[in-house]
Order: C-alpha cells, then sequence, then structure tokens
C-alpha cells in the first residue's frame, strides 16, 4: 500500500449471476430443440433410427452452410438475397460443363468459383457503389436466376457423373454423410472466425457503429466485401452439394432457400439490425428446423404445412423474450 | 425546367417512352392506343399491390408477406364463390378486403405492439399465410369451371370502353394519390420515413401509423388477391409465389427509397409499367420469355444505381471560389 | 383556486408573477437510476428562463416529460394554473409546448412549409390538405419573423443550419407555442448565427412566448436568460433571477463545490519538428493548408463552426481522400487512404461526434478500446482477451473512467465517462500525434477536468497533440500556439504568449483591429 490513492480499479467483468445463463438465447433454444425432439420421438417409432436421424440432417446441413455465412454478414449489418439465386446459376455452370464432358474436380471447382464470382460482384456494388445490399441482391437474385433461365428455359442438366454423386449422397463413417461432416467442420470455423479472430471482432463493431468503426482504422468496405465473397463462396459449395444430391439442375433448383437461410439465422438470435448474434445459436436454430421439418415429415404433414410451423416457430421464438421482459419489468 | 427534371418520375417516363419506342421498332403495333391500354391493364394488379408496398416502405418497413396474403385470401374468395355463387361480386371485394386487412393487421400489430423488425415478421408471415392457404383448401384447386361466371366475368366488364380492371387500378391510384398529398395521415407517412425521432417530438404516433400501414398493404394483398384469382382462373397454393420480390422490385425501379421518406404514387405506377411492358413485349418481339428475369435484375440494378447518383451528396462547400465556380 | 383573484394579479403585472407553466414536485425513476427527484419549475410568459446543469442532472429527462416523450412518476403539471396532464407528444402539442433541439427536429427531405404546419396543417372542406393556405400562412408567419428570404416550398435539406433554426421557430409560431424549449440551441452554430438566433429569441420574448434555455455556456446564459434553475444528480438546487447570480455561485450550485476551472500549469519543453503539412488541399473544403507540429506541443486549431478545421485533420487522418498537398511525419512523407494507414504511421483522430464517430455502443468498454489497436492485441490474427483487458485497464484507470467493469458497454455510461473511453481507445494505439477534435464538447466540468489535465501529461512525456476546439478559454488556456482558420485558409498562427481572446475572435471573423 502506498500513501497516494491508487486509481479506481475496474474489474474485468461482474460475476454474472447464473440467470443470465439459463435465460440466453442459446438455452431458450436448446429448450426448444428438446422439446421437438422428445415430441418426435413419442410421436414416430421411426425417428429414434439412426438412420432416420442421419436422414434428418439433409433436411438443414445445406441451408446452414450459407446461413453461416449469411450470419456474419447480417452481423455487419448487410443481408443477401441471392444465395439461391447464385446456387442456381452455379447448378447451371455446372451443368453446362457436364455437357462438355468435364470430369467432377473440374464441376466442383466451376460451383465454388461461380459462387464465388457472384458474391465478389454483390460485394463491389454495395462496398464500391455505396449501394443498400437488400436492393442491390433482390436485383442481382433475379439477375442470377435470370441467366440459369436464359440458358436452361423449361430444360434440365442431367448425366453428372457417377462419382459427382458423393459429395450430395455419400457418407463419410457409418451414418455420418459427407455433408453433416462438412456442417460440422464449416460450424467448427466460422464459430472460430467470429468469435476468437480480430477479423470477427470488427464484424461486430461494423454492424454495431460502422463510422465509428471505419474512424478507428477498421477497413470497413474491404471486410464488407470479404463477406459478400464468404457468402457467395458457401452458396456456391451448397450449390456443388444440391446438385450431387438431386443429380440434375433445373432453373428453379433451391427456390425460396435464401429466406430459408435467413429465418435460421434471425432464428439462432442473430440480430437483423447488426451488431449482434452467435455461430453457436445458428447451429441450433439449424437443428430446430431439421427437427421440425423431419419430425413433422414422419408424420406425413405436407412440407407447405412445415413452413407454417417454421414461420410461427421465428415470430413465436423472438416474441417470446420480448414479452417475457414486459411482464417482468411490467406496469 | 432545371426543376422540372430534378423529378425522378420524369426520368422514369422517358425511359418508358424510349423503352416503347425501341419494342415499336421490332413491333409496330406496340405503340397503338388499344396494345397500350391492354398493357396497363396487365399491369393493373403489380401497379395497385407496388401502392400497398410504397406506403410501407416509405415508413422504413417492408411488407414480405403481401404475395402469401394475395394467395390466402384469393384461395378464401375463390371457395366461398364456388360454395355460395350467390354471393355478389361487390360482397365479396368487401370480404376480400377485410381477410387481408386482417392479415395485414396481424403483420402490423407485431411491428407495433412487440417492436419486432418488420422484415422479421413479414418472413415468418410469409410461410404462415401461405400454409394457412394449404390448410383451408386442403390442397386442393379451385377450377375455372368451379367459378361463377360473374367471378370471372366483373373484371372484364368494359365500362367505357375499358375493363372493370383497369378502372380499379385507376380508383386505387387516385385514392393513393389523395391519401399521400391530401390528408395527414399520408404526410405523417413520409415524415416516420424522413426523420422517426423528429416525428414523436412533432406529436405523430409512430408505431401506430406503422400498424396502419400494414393494414393498408394487407387490404391491397386482398383486393389483389380477387382480382388475380379471378384474372387467372386458378386458385392454388402455389398463385403468386415469389411475387413479393417483383413488388419490391417495381417500387424500387420507381425510385421509392429503401431506407425510407423517399417516393411517390407516380414512381410506384410508373416502376410497375416499366416491368410490365417488358413482359408484356418479350413474346411479341420474339424474345424468350426466360429472359424476363434476367431483365428485370438489371433493371433493377441499374436503376438502384442511378438512384444512388441523384441522391449522393456533394462534400460541404467552404472555399469561397468553390462556391462561385 | 380564486378566480376572481387570479384575473386581478393578471391585471396588475401580466409580464412576471404569473407562471405559464408550473412543474411541483416532479419524480422519474429508470430501472437502476433516479434521474429526477422532487424537481421543480416554472416559466413565465415574456421570459427566458435558463436550465443549468451539469451532464446527467436531469435536465433532457425533464425536457422529454414537458413533451410529453416521458410520464413523470410523481409530481403535477400546470399551465396558467390549471393542472394537465401530457400523456403523449400530441397532448403537449395540444398545450402549446413546443421543443426546438439541436439539430434531429425537423424532416430534411420534406418542404419548408410542411416542416412548419406537420401534424396541424390547414384543411379544405372535405378534410384533406390545403397546400394553398398552407404555403400563405408559412410565408406569413416567416414574414412575421423577418425570414422572409426562406422560400416556403425549399426543401429542408437545401437551407443552411441557421435557416432551419428560423424554420423551426416558425413551427414553434404557427402551433402558436405559448411555452418553447430550446435544448442546446447553440451547439452546431458558428457566432454570427448564435447571434441571429438571440434576435430570434429576443422576438419570441417579445411576443409573449415562455422559453427555457438548456445550454452549457455560460456567456450565452447571461446574456439572453431573465431566471435561471440549476440542476444537479437530479434535484432542484437552486432558481431566482440570473442578474441577481454570480457565475461562481451558479457553478457552485452546479457540481456541489467550489471549483474555478482551472487549466493544468505546464511547462512547455517544445521539441524538434513532428508533423509538418504542407500545401494540403481540397476543391470544395480548404485551400493550401500548411503547419508544423513540435515534440511535447499542444497546438490548437480555432475558428468559427465550418472554416474547415475538421475536415482538413480528417484529410490528414487519411479518413478524406480527396485532399492535393504533402504530410511528413519525422522525416518521412506519408500518404495514408483510410484511418488505418494512419493509425499505422501514428498519427491518430479523435473525432467531434462522440456517439456517431466515436465510441461504438454495442460494445463493452474493453472492446471499445482495443478496437484500433486490435492487429497488437492479436496474434495472427487471433483474439487474447487477456491483452485487450490490460491495455482497457491502463487507459481507462489514467483517465479515471467510473465504470462497474470493463465488460459493460458502453452505451450505459455518461457522456464525459464516453469520451474518456473516445480518448483512451486512440491513445492506446500508441501514435505519435494525437488530433482531438472538440475534446471536451457537451461534457461536464469534472470530466473537462480530467481531458485537460490527461493532455497535459501527455505533452509532458513527450506526445504531440493538435486541439481543435471552438471554445476560446479552452484554446487559450491549453495551446502553446493557435493556428486560425476562417474559410478553409488559415488566417493566422499566433504564439500564445502575445495572444488575447479579442485578437482570436477578430481574426476567425475576419474584422480588422
Amino acid at each position: 500500500m502506498t500513501d497516494t490513492p491508487a486509481p479506481r480499479h475496474i474489474p474485468d467483468r461482474l460475476d454474472k449471476p447464473l440467470s443470465s445463463a439459463i435465460f440466453s438465447w442459446e438455452a431458450l433454444l436448446v429448450v426448444v430443440a428438446i422439446a421437438i425432439f422428445a415430441i418426435n420421438s413419442f410421436a414416430s417409432p421411426y425417428f429414434l433410427d439412426p438412420w432416420s436421424l442421419s436422414d434428418l440432417t439433409f433436411n438443414f446441413t445445406e441451408k446452414a452452410l450459407i446461413a453461416f455465412a449469411m450470419a456474419l454478414l447480417i452481423i455487419s449489418g448487410e443481408i443477401d438475397l441471392s444465395v439461391a439465386a447464385i446456387i442456381a446459376l452455379a447448378s447451371t455452370m455446372m451443368g453446362m460443363a457436364v455437357q462438355a464432358g468435364a470430369g467432377t474436380p473440374v464441376l466442383v471447382a466451376i460451383g465454388i468459383l461461380v459462387g464465388l464470382g457472384c458474391g465478389a460482384f454483390n460485394g463491389l456494388l454495395v462496398t464500391r457503389l455505396g449501394l443498400p445490399s437488400i436492393v442491390v441482391t433482390i436485383g442481382t437474385m433475379s439477375l442470377f436466376r435470370g441467366i440459369a433461365f436464359i440458358i436452361l428455359g423449361d430444360q434440365a442438366y442431367k448425366g453428372y457423373p457417377a462419382s459427382f454423386a458423393f459429395f450430395g449422397q455419400g457418407y463419410v463413417w457409418w451414418v455420418v454423410s459427407f455433408e453433416l461432416v462438412l456442417f460440422a467442420v464449416a460450424a467448427i470455423i466460422y464459430w472460430f472466425v467470429l468469435h476468437r479472430t480480430s477479423f470477427g471482432r470488427r464484424v461486430f463493431a461494423i454492424g454495431n457503429n460502422s463510422i465509428a468503426a471505419q474512424f478507428s482504422g477498421v477497413r470497413v468496405d474491404r471486410i464488407k466485401f470479404i463477406l459478400f465473397c464468404l457468402t457467395g463462396l458457401m452458396s456456391g459449395i451448397a450449390s456443388v452439394l444440391i446438385t450431387s444430391r438431386l443429380g440434375s439442375t433445373r432453373p428453379s433448383i433451391a427456390q425460396g432457400y435464401e429466406l430459408e437461410a435467413i429465418t435460421m439465422v434471425v432464428l439462432g438470435g442473430v440480430s437483423i439490425l447488426g451488431g449482434a448474434g452467435s455461430i453457436l445459436g445458428v447451429v441450433l436454430a439449424a437443428f430446430i428446423m431439421g427437427l421440425v421439418t423431419f419430425g413433422l415429415g414422419l408424420l406425413n404433414v405436407p412440407g407447405i404445412v412445415m413452413s407454417i410451423f417454421i414461420g410461427l416457430l421465428l415470430i413465436i421464438v423472438i416474441a417470446l423474450p420480448i414479452l417475457w421482459r414486459r411482464l417482468r419489468g411490467g406496469r | 425546367m432545371k426543376a422540372f427534371l430534378k423529378y425522378r418520375e420524369i426520368w422514369l417516363l422517358a425511359a418508358i417512352a424510349v423503352l416503347i419506342g425501341l419494342i415499336s421498332t421490332r413491333f409496330p403495333g406496340f405503340a397503338d392506343p388499344a396494345n397500350l391500354r391492354q398493357v396497363f391493364n396487365d399491369t393493373s394488379i403489380l401497379m395497385i399491390l407496388a401502392l400497398g408496398q410504397m406506403v410501407v416502405i416509405l415508413t422504413r418497413s417492408i411488407d414480405l408477406s403481401m404475395a402469401s396474403n394475395l394467395c390466402f385470401t384469393g384461395m378464401v374468395v375463390a371457395m366461398l364463390n364456388a360454395a355460395l355463387p350467390a354471393i355478389p361480386i361487390p360482397l365479396l371485394i368487401v370480404v376480400a378486403l377485410l381477410v387481408g386487412l386482417v392479415l395485414g393487421a396481424i403483420n402490423g400489430f407485431l411491428v407495433w405492439r412487440l417492436n419486432i423488425p418488420s422484415i422479421v415478421v413479414t418472413l415468418g408471415t410469409l410461410t404462415i399465410y401461405r400454409g394457412a392457404t394449404f390448410v383451408i383448401s386442403g390442397g386442393a384447386w379451385v377450377n375455372a369451371d368451379q367459378m361463377s361466371p360473374d367471378f370471372i366475368g366483373f373484371q372484364r366488364a368494359a365500362f367505357l370502353g375499358i375493363p372493370v380492371l383497369s378502372w380499379i387500378a385507376l380508383l386505387v391510384i387516385a385514392l393513393f394519390f389523395l391519401l399521400m398529398t391530401r390528408t395527414a395521415l399520408g404526410r405523417s407517412i413520409y415524415a416516420i420515413g424522413v426523420n422517426p425521432t423528429a416525428s414523436v417530438y412533432a406529436g405523430i404516433d409512430v408505431g401506430r401509423t406503422k400498424f396502419v400501414v400494414f393494414c393498408i398493404s394487407g387490404m391491397i394483398g386482398g383486393l389483389a388477391g380477387y382480382l388475380w384469382i379471378s384474372r387467372y382462373v386458378i386458385a392454388s397454393v402455389e398463385v403468386a409465389n415469389g411475387y413479393e420480390l417483383n413488388i419490391i422490385a417495381a417500387c424500387v425501379i420507381g425510385g421509392i427509397s429503401i431506407a425510407g421518406g423517399i417516393g411517390s404514387v407516380g414512381g410506384a405506377v410508373l416502376g410497375a409499367l416499366f416491368l410490365g411492358i417488358i413482359s408484356n413485349a418479350l413474346p411479341v418481339i420474339n424474345i424468350s420469355p426466360f429472359w424476363q428475369m434476367a431483365i428485370s435484375g438489371s433493371a433493377i440494378i441499374l436503376a438502384v444505381v442511378l438512384n444512388a447518383r441523384g441522391e449522393r451528396r456533394q462534400g460541404r462547400i467552404i472555399l469561397k471560389k468553390a462556391e462561385t465556380a | 383556486m380564486d378566480t376572481t383573484a387570479q384575473h386581478s394579479t393578471v391585471r396588475e403585472r401580466p409580464q412576471a408573477s404569473t407562471p405559464r407553466l408550473t412543474l411541483s414536485g416532479i419524480s422519474k425513476s429508470f430501472p437502476g437510476v433516479r434521474a429526477l427527484h422532487d424537481v421543480s419549475l416554472s416559466l413565465y410568459p415574456g421570459q427566458v428562463t435558463a436550465l443549468i446543469g451539469e451532464n446527467g442532472a436531469g435536465k433532457s429527462t425533464l425536457v422529454k416529460i414537458m413533451t410529453g416523450i416521458y410520464q413523470p412518476d410523481a409530481g403535477a403539471i400546470s399551465i396558467d394554473g390549471q393542472a394537465v396532464t401530457l400523456p403523449s407528444a400530441h397532448a403537449a402539442f395540444g398545450h402549446g409546448i413546443t421543443a426546438i433541439h439541436q439539430e434531429t427536429v425537423l424532416f430534411d427531405d420534406l418542404s419548408v412549409a410542411e416542416n412548419i404546419f406537420l401534424g396541424h396543417a390547414p384543411r379544405t372542406r372535405f378534410k384533406t390538405i390545403d397546400w394553398r393556405t398552407m404555403r400563405k400562412n408559412a410565408k406569413e408567419v416567416l414574414d412575421t419573423m423577418g425570414a422572409g428570404h426562406i422560400d416556403a416550398d425549399a426543401r429542408l435539406k437545401d437551407l443552411g443550419i441557421a435557416n432551419k433554426h428560423l424554420v423551426a421557430v416558425a413551427r414553434a409560431m404557427s402551433i402558436d407555442a405559448r411555452i418553447v424549449i430550446m435544448d442546446e440551441p447553440t451547439a452546431a452554430l458558428s457566432m454570427k448565427e448564435i447571434e441571429e438566433l438571440f434576435l430570434l429569441i429576443e422576438f419570441l420574448k417579445s411576443e409573449g412566448k415562455a422559453i427555457l434555455f438548456i445550454s452549457h455556456k455560460f456567456d450565452e446564459i447571461y446574456r439572453i436568460a431573465d431566471r435561471y434553475t440549476v440542476f444537479r444528480d437530479g434535484e432542484m438546487v437552486g432558481e431566482g433571477m440570473i442578474k441577481d447570480a454570480g457565475q461562481s455561485q451558479i457553478v457552485r450550485m452546479m457540481v456541489g463545490r467550489s471549483v474555478d476551472h482551472i487549466f493544468p500549469q505546464r511547462q512547455a519543453a517544445i521539441g524538434a519538428t513532428v508533423l509538418t503539412v504542407s500545401g494540403l488541399s481540397h476543391p470544395t473544403e480548404f485551400d493550401d493548408i500548411g503547419f508544423e507540429l513540435h515534440r511535447g506541443e499542444i497546438l490548437g486549431f480555432y475558428g468559427l463552426v465550418g472554416a474547415g478545421r475538421s475536415e482538413v485533420m480528417q484529410a490528414i487522418s487519411g479518413i478524406t481522400r480527396t485532399a492535393k498537398g504533402t504530410i511528413t511525419l519525422e522525416g518521412k512523407p506519408i500518404a495514408p487512404k483510410s484511418a488505418a494507414d494512419s493509425i499505422e504511421a501514428g498519427i491518430v483522430y479523435v473525432p467531434e461526434e462522440r456517439g456517431k464517430q466515436g465510441v461504438v455502443i454495442g460494445l463493452p468498454i474493453f472492446q471499445n478500446v482495443s478496437l484500433p489497436s486490435l492487429t497488437r492485441t492479436s496474434k495472427s490474427g487471433i483474439l487474447r482477451l487477456a491483452e485487450e483487458f490490460a491495455l482497457a485497464r491502463a487507459f481507462t484507470e489514467r483517465l479515471d473512467l467510473r465504470a462497474s467493469s470493463l465488460s459493460q458497454d458502453v452505451g450505459t455510461l455518461s457522456g464525459g465517462n464516453q469520451q474518456k473511453i473516445v480518448i483512451a481507445k486512440w491513445l492506446a494505439t500508441a501514435p505519435k500525434v494525437i488530433i482531438l477534435d472538440e475534446p471536451t464538447k457537451g461534457i461536464d466540468i469534472g470530466s473537462k477536468a480530467a481531458v485537460h489535465g490527461f493532455m497535459a501529461e501527455l505533452v509532458a512525456q513527450g506526445l504531440s497533440v493538435i486541439m481543435v476546439s471552438s471554445e476560446l478559454p479552452e484554446i487559450l488556456g491549453m495551446s502553446d500556439r493557435v493556428v486560425v482558420m476562417r474559410e478553409g485558409r488559415i488566417a493566422s498562427v499566433y504564439d500564445n504568449k502575445e495572444l488575447d481572446a479579442e485578437t482570436l475572435v477578430r481574426t476567425a471573423a475576419g474584422i480588422a483591429a
């Protein structure tokens, strides 16, 4: 102890009460997931079979791959509505390559590169010309899928090589599919990038206040451009998986995927206004959406009715914490 | 003259004139008044929908559920008509407006009372309303032969040589024009988009006004539901699937700023007409209709680039010489 | 209440004795914070009452209660002796209460006439808006105020800030406002514009309006106010006629102790040239800017608001790119293309607008502090939280930050403490040159002293400081040399020893001695 008064000490963090962990978004999602899982296993005797659980994962892996990149993009305050159209365009290009006699490695490269190129195109329009991403990507959504329609019309590409089928239909070990492995790897990589690197921190800073971030030496445009490229890249990868799983390409492929991917992101607790969210939440949301659609599928509920549950889930899960706070903070 | 050119509606009108001119070089009959009347009639539903979307976008919100609303309400009136053909058409239209109003009010309530961003709310109701269509119809279609002749014929009847559908569109355009320029609600809608904080201080209830605009877009969705079903004479779950983005595209091309506060009735109407002309022109000039999507996508991107050019502000002018130069 | 007695008082002294608006016993709490406790305030017709208090004293909460945005937990409001409630902004509006805010109160994309009449536009027979009458009435209102030069059809965004104020006042006139609240109306104005605003306030007084004037600047308060009310920590601690109160007396009430704001004494040890700027030009903002900055020096930049000082600083720090000219740092020419470049080179710019450009609200304190230093606190792109906490601790403790933990969201801090974060985050990059743009704008006296003390400490350690400020006492109290800018050019450079306030003001305004 010295005579001079020590500067006021500020602790790194306060001990958080346990309740804050219990009432976190992720905890809420875990509860919802367990509840749906339990309901499913009661409702259908086939549900707990390892193979049906494995089938279940195909319901969300492709969309979740896009959702990871989309989560980063939405956290930074932007959005990409063109992801499903990118899938269609990339798939069409792969189909063209097949007609020209390309082999599997070339097909994969084309799918991924077309995705990356489309993402870069979105990124350039948003960052170089300073346009709002929601409008830009509504435009490129029509443009990308429109090109697919121009090329294919009402035709379809088929005849993908047998080895190409592995990506969307193959299993790495027992019931573990290639798609599931890819999902797990992507989840870990995106979790690490968002929560453990300076890049991820800058993404959060941009989403909360892009001007202050820019003044603080964050290269805002460059990071946003990279995020659009990543989203395009993931769409390209998803395109490879879907095309491989279906074994054919039509211009209407993956219609509506963009809204499902965004629903997954928002359900996962990412703020649609930017600045907040976690990859864990998106992973949980992916499982929940997969469980709902698969469980209802086992009960022979048509797909369109399942979408009601997804929509309700989205609104209820977001409304609940607001209502809860209002009831407690009350009056 | 310079002030005149500042209005983007003028530029859009010029673009449409050029477009019609270009099409006429390939297909001389396109610019005939009779054909243009036909194009207008074909675009009527999109124009009406774009106006409903416009009031929402002006308040810095978005309604992604309009096409699903259209689908649901269309199914409701089609089933009503199939079951009880005696119900007169004007009453069915009132039903369509009311059903649409309820769906819009649900959106509006969630945005107003629970403060959930409109893009999230309507992303949810987009799937719910379409799913609900399946539930009420059991997945079945309502076909032309189940609809009464009045149901199908009403909008096709000509009044003063112009179909009722076009008259309805003209009436809606007039009503929106009055709403936006002559009523306190219309001006509040602009004020909220321009500056929500200041609007509160000016005594405008921002939340309630947003509720009202969603009610408006809901009613428009409902009205369009009847018009769509009676025009294409089939009601199914697939009706207008993905059409919400065409509606937004018409608004964007019409110069309505997605950031709110900027846009006009004329812009929305012209934006819809622009898309309508393209879709009408492609078949007659022998371009595959599969080009439509890519062309409207390019038009959206071009429109937003041009609009952003117009909006871009110069840096502040401090130097005297720069001011005089 | 006896109405006859009230009438007789009105007849005797219509101006001063009956308050137009009385707030009494007002209390308001938010979760965890007591914003107002049993405060009272009276506004009189034809008089200006100054509301004085440090940041966080409860002034803005009171304004929000008066304009119907917040509801008080307890207390009564009366207008002309009649008890009223103000359940909404609309109700307050109906009672003739209007607030003129800093900049955010008007609608840029609407016309002048509409800004004046939004919410109470004249109607036709059919209840629709009567644009012709609205335009005519707008012209009349502007004419009576001597603001006939403003075109009622112009878009508001095409007007200068002073004219926007005129429109705001016109709006107050048009709703026949009887109570006008001016919340820091001079914050963004130049001296000439402030003079015009004061003429307007005189006009409003002559029209019998009761005016509440909120400002941090004592010279303005003494210039324009008739009465004063002082708040401290959510309580009313004094009121009276301004002519009976001395400045030090009011300051004592504000801070609860006697504070003579003394600028830190320091021995300037000016060293070698660190930064040389020459021929820096921009097409519209500034021209031929050249100066030198030395080691251990505080170089003040004075000028009227809009003289181009911030623009020059943002060009030097790479935020705007369209500048021509050369910048030399420690003998090496640099050409920063972004803030990232200039931070790397060793020049940091601490921006003027704290909320917009300074702090990232939504992120915790330690992440705000480490943001510009992330390349240093992380290793090959991977975050090291311990390093971040250490960095944040070192700088926030030196600035005497008041916070419960470093993981607290900066949005929960007061303005003064946010400003400390803003300074800490750029300082943590270990710069050679730090540019502070209005470092004490809008913060309370206690935080001001902390910032000034810290600046003195910095230069004593050999850092070089550029301080852009519009506050004369600060410029005179802190700078070693002062650059005066006028209309985008350097008007003069002074050594502080030979300097007085009058010279500075004359140079800045371009008035010959």
